[in-house]
Parts: C-alpha cells; sequence; structure tokens
C-alpha cells in the first residue's frame, strides 16, 4: 500500500438541516470548534497555516469571500484563506487542495472544510441556483430542472439496463435507515419503499424521496503531514489516495448517459495512487444527490459492473451488514446536503468510521474507506480514500 | 444572410462576437440563439477536421483549428432520454408538466430541449422528432427565441 499523502487529525460537523437564526459564519463555527475540541494537543492558533473552504452559494447571504469571513469567526483572521466552487464538490476540491498543500511541504497543519446555508430561501430560489451548475444556456434555458438531467440519467438507464425505479426508492429506504442513527442527521426517520414510490413526481422518474435535501450545514477537518498525526492523536486517519476528472458541463455533449465518466476517472486515479482495488474498500460515503445518483457511483467506483447498480441496491450488498456499506452517515438524501460543505462532511463520517467513533451505525471493523464528492451533473468528480 | 446549407465562414477573430469584416457571425451562444429568432438551427462545421459543434465554439475543441463554418441542421433527430418535469422553475409553471429531453440529430449532433408531443402517451425513448421554434414572453442574455421538439 502506497506511503499516506496525508493525515486528519481531527474533524468537526454541524448539524445538517434547517439551522434558522444561524449565518454562514456561525455555522462554520460549530464545526470547527468541534474539530479544535477534540484535538487537545493542536495549539490551533499557532498551528494551523492555512485555510481551504468550500462553499457555492455567495447569492444566500449575499457574500462571497468565505475565506477570510470563516477565517476571522474561528479566531484566524491572519491564516491565508481560500474559497473553492466546484458546486456541490466545492469542499471535495478544498479537501483535495489541502491534502496537494500538505504534500507540497509549504505546510504542516491546514484546516479544511465547507460551509453552506440554504433553508432560510424560497425552495424556488435554492433549486434554482443549485441548478446553475449545469449547462444554463442550453439545459436551464430549455426546460431542464436539475432534477431532470439526473432523471434523464435515470431514464435512460433504466432503458439500457432494466433498472426499475423500485431501485432508486431502495437507495433512499437504505440512506435513511442510516441517517436515522446519526444524530446530525436533517432527516432521522425511516422511510418506507410504498412512500417513496408514492410521493410526488418531481421529474419522473424522479420522486420527492429520490431527491437529497437543501440543508445548512458545514464541515472541517484538520489535516498534516502523515509523519506528525501521532503528535497530535493516537489514532489518525491517513488520505494514500486521491482523484479528480471532469466532463462536459452539459449532460447532452456525454457519449453515454449511463455513466458518470469524471468519477470512472477520479475513481482510477485514487485506486491507483492507494494502490488497492475497489475490492479493499471496506466502506463508503457517494454523492447521492438523487437516488440514481448513488446507483451510477457503484458503477463508476468499481463496486460492480455496469448496469448492475440495480442489482446491487436489490441485494442489500451496500447496507450496513452487506458487503461495502454505503452512505452510513445517511447520504445526501436523510443527513443532508448543504452544499458546499458535502465532501468535507463525507471525509468527516469516513474519519468516524475509521476511528470506531460511528454509534450505531459502526461498520465492524472498517480498515479502508472511500468518499466520492461530485459537482453539477457529475461534471467535477473527487474521490479520496482513506485508511486508518 | 445567404439561405443555404453554407451561410457563413467564420475568420477566427476571437473577439469579434458581432460580424467580422466580411459580415460573418461570430461562433457564440448568442448568435447560436440570433439563429433561433430567424428560425435556424445552426452548427458549426470545422473546416479542418469536419467535427460539428453544437452550440458553436469560438475554435474547434478536437483539433484547435479556428476555420469554422456555419451550416444549417436539418432539425430531425431520435430521443435518446428524456424526463417530465412535473416541479418547474418559475418561468415554466404555465406550461408544467412538460416534457424535456436529449435529442440525437441526423448530423450525429445531441441537443437538449422541451418536447412538445400531442399526446404525451407517445413519448419515448427512440421517438423521431423535428425541431420548431416559439417566442417566449420572458428573455434572458439568450434572447427570447428557442427552439423546442416536436413530432414530424
Amino acid at each position: 500500500m502506497q506511503k499516506p499523502l496525508a493525515a486528519i487529525i481531527s474533524a468537526g460537523l454541524s448539524k445538517f438541516g434547517r439551522l434558522d437564526g444561524m449565518s454562514l459564519r456561525e455555522i462554520f463555527a460549530v464545526a470547527a470548534k468541534e474539530a479544535f475540541d477534540s484535538c487537545p494537543n493542536l495549539n490551533y492558533k499557532e498551528d494551523i497555516k492555512a485555510i481551504f473552504i468550500g462553499h457555492m452559494i455567495e447569492s444566500s447571504e449575499h457574500q462571497c469571500h468565505t475565506g477570510p469571513l470563516i477565517g476571522d469567526w474561528v479566531g484566524l483572521p491572519n491564516t491565508p484563506s481560500l474559497r473553492f466552487e466546484s458546486a456541490c464538490a466545492s469542499s471535495g476540491a478544498a479537501l483535495r487542495s489541502g491534502v496537494m498543500a500538505i504534500m507540497s511541504g509549504l505546510f504542516d497543519i491546514v484546516m479544511v472544510g465547507g460551509v453552506e446555508r440554504l433553508t432560510h430561501l424560497k425552495t424556488s430560489e435554492a433549486t434554482e441556483y443549485l441548478s446553475l451548475s449545469a449547462d444554463y444556456a442550453l439545459e436551464q434555458w430549455n426546460g431542464f430542472t436539475f432534477p431532470a438531467l439526473f432523471a434523464s440519467m435515470a431514464k435512460a438507464h433504466m432503458h439500457k439496463y432494466r433498472t426499475k425505479e423500485e431501485h432508486f426508492a431502495m437507495v433512499a429506504v437504505k440512506n435513511h435507515s442510516c441517517g436515522a442513527k446519526n444524530p446530525k442527521a436533517h432527516l432521522q426517520k425511516e422511510i418506507t419503499l410504498d412512500k417513496v414510490m408514492s410521493s410526488k413526481v418531481i421529474a419522473s422518474p424522479l420522486k420527492l424521496y429520490d431527491c437529497s435535501l437543501i440543508s445548512d450545514g458545514a464541515s472541517c477537518l484538520i489535516l498534516t503531514k502523515p509523519e506528525l498525526a501521532r503528535k497530535f492523536t493516537d489514532s489518525p486517519v491517513y488520505i494514500i489516495g486521491t482523484g479528480q476528472a471532469s466532463d462536459t458541463i452539459g449532460i447532452y455533449e456525454r457519449d453515454d448517459l449511463t455513466k458518470l465518466n469524471a468519477s470512472i476517472l477520479a475513481a482510477k486515479q485514487a485506486y491507483k495512487m492507494a494502490d488497492i482495488s475497489p475490492k479493499e474498500v471496506n466502506l463508503a460515503e457517494v454523492h447521492d444527490c438523487f437516488t440514481v445518483a448513488e446507483i451510477l457511483a457503484y458503477e463508476a467506483l468499481g463496486f460492480c459492473k455496469p448496469g448492475e447498480g440495480g442489482n446491487m441496491i436489490e441485494n442489500q450488498e451496500t447496507c450496513l451488514d452487506g458487503c461495502i456499506p454505503v452512505n452510513m452517515s445517511g447520504g445526501l438524501k436523510s443527513k443532508g446536503h448543504p452544499v458546499g460543505a458535502t465532501g468535507a462532511a463525507q471525509a468527516y463520517e469516513i474519519f468516524l468510521q475509521l476511528t470506531a467513533q460511528a454509534d450505531k451505525r459502526q461498520v465492524s471493523d472498517a480498515r479502508i474507506g472511500l468518499s466520492h464528492n461530485i459537482g453539477g451533473t457529475g461534471s467535477t468528480a473527487i474521490v479520496h480514500i482513506y485508511k486508518r | 444572410m445567404v439561405e443555404s446549407s453554407k451561410i457563413s465562414t467564420v475568420g477566427g477573430d476571437l473577439n469579434d462576437f458581432t460580424r467580422n469584416e466580411a459580415g460573418e457571425i461570430s461562433p457564440t451562444i448568442e448568435n447560436f440563439f440570433r439563429y433561433c429568432s430567424e428560425r435556424k438551427l445552426m452548427a458549426v462545421r470545422c473546416e479542418q477536421c469536419e467535427t460539428i459543434h453544437l452550440p458553436p465554439r469560438p475554435f474547434c475543441s478536437k483539433c484547435y483549428s479556428s476555420n469554422l463554418e456555419w451550416f444549417k441542421l436539418k432539425g430531425k433527430g431520435k430521443l435518446l432520454t428524456y424526463s417530465i418535469v412535473h416541479v418547474p422553475p418559475p418561468q415554466f409553471e404555465t406550461i408544467a408538466p412538460y416534457a424535456v429531453g436529449v435529442v440525437k440529430l441526423e448530423e450525429g449532433v445531441n441537443l437538449p430541449g422541451v418536447i412538445k408531443l400531442k399526446d404525451m402517451k407517445n413519448l419515448n425513448i427512440g421517438i423521431e422528432l423535428i425541431v420548431d421554434f416559439e417566442t417566449l414572453p420572458f428573455e434572458s442574455w439568450l434572447g427570447r427565441t428557442r427552439y423546442y421538439f416536436k413530432e414530424p
């Protein structure tokens, strides 16, 4: 196995959901405080040398320049800070840049994370902002909502592989059953297959319960060089692979609408760097912005062959006691999707799992984890591989 | 504008977003929709490698030639995939539920758009569709004309 690239020595996550009365800086401060408090050996005021923060939608608060904004509010007003906008992969991008900054040798310790505030907006406003990550001129102008883009991929997958609407619904049922065990999840309740299947159609074949949640939230990780990690904690989590790739901005330009091509490429890079095969992954957090996206992710990440994603969920292979548990946090579907915070929040869950802190949703003997974060319709894909 | 399959050649001045000295129109997204307002579905073809770009691009992303030529598409194709939108954005509320889809045109390039059928029960992957144009009651930086798909 490859020498680690960086180590996570601490992590924090705000509650996801409707955080009334809290603005971006305060939401992030909650996540940062948890990360600081759970690492007493870290002298964060002195030790943190740079901040990398994911944040997508500045219109929600009329607030850009999120780097200094949150740096200031976590007591690091003079620390260099950068904001990343890669749609829903913004904090996956922040994490990857933090890893690269550590690998460069320029910094010994950096803080990465993400934040988003959406629930104070009207649903129509929030969904319109979220859809701006696709090709506005050709897709939104022509009536495609963001759900309709993933619905089009779902329809193509159903047509080519006989995937059923029930398969998508099973993803929602599984992720809600996990989210019910996550005290920080937005919707902590189990749902039935009937409830998903009978929910309101948003963009056929996708229904209300096939869609992830519009949430507020923040995520924070402290990274250091692998060789320094044990100075700060007895149980660091090492990042052993990172991959990123892009795809066309519009889905209409793609040869095959049943594949997440950028995710396939990013996963290949990460597996090669980590020197492992998909079979060695013990658990994964994947980008289930819509239930169909989780099925496409199984195939893109090599957990099953193309077209077999539906069978994989039907056979319960990705449940807590399956061969590769996926989205034990509840995923974007149940934990929630404060878009800018999502990528680093996936890493937070992997950190909890690999350090045996995931309580009722703990995967037994989890050694290797993977996170998969996409932006837009998969136009950005970022994959990280972790080991304890 | 010359009414032929070859409308004009684009000379490669990327700073000219309107017309060049020969009166030719630049290969931009805005100009694609400007052609739509003239009821023409236009793409550009690379003179060097023959790749078709829809929507047009300022240079060929395959061979990097700037020698591109506008031409009129036949506006016929087959439906690759679709969705029926039940929860629309505000500007589409009056027509919801409505269908959108990705159409593979006879020339081999794909185009996304609204699909209007007399009977939505006929909406299936693989059906043949043709392009028509409509003027909208609102506008954006793309103007106020849009193409859409309907049955032949």
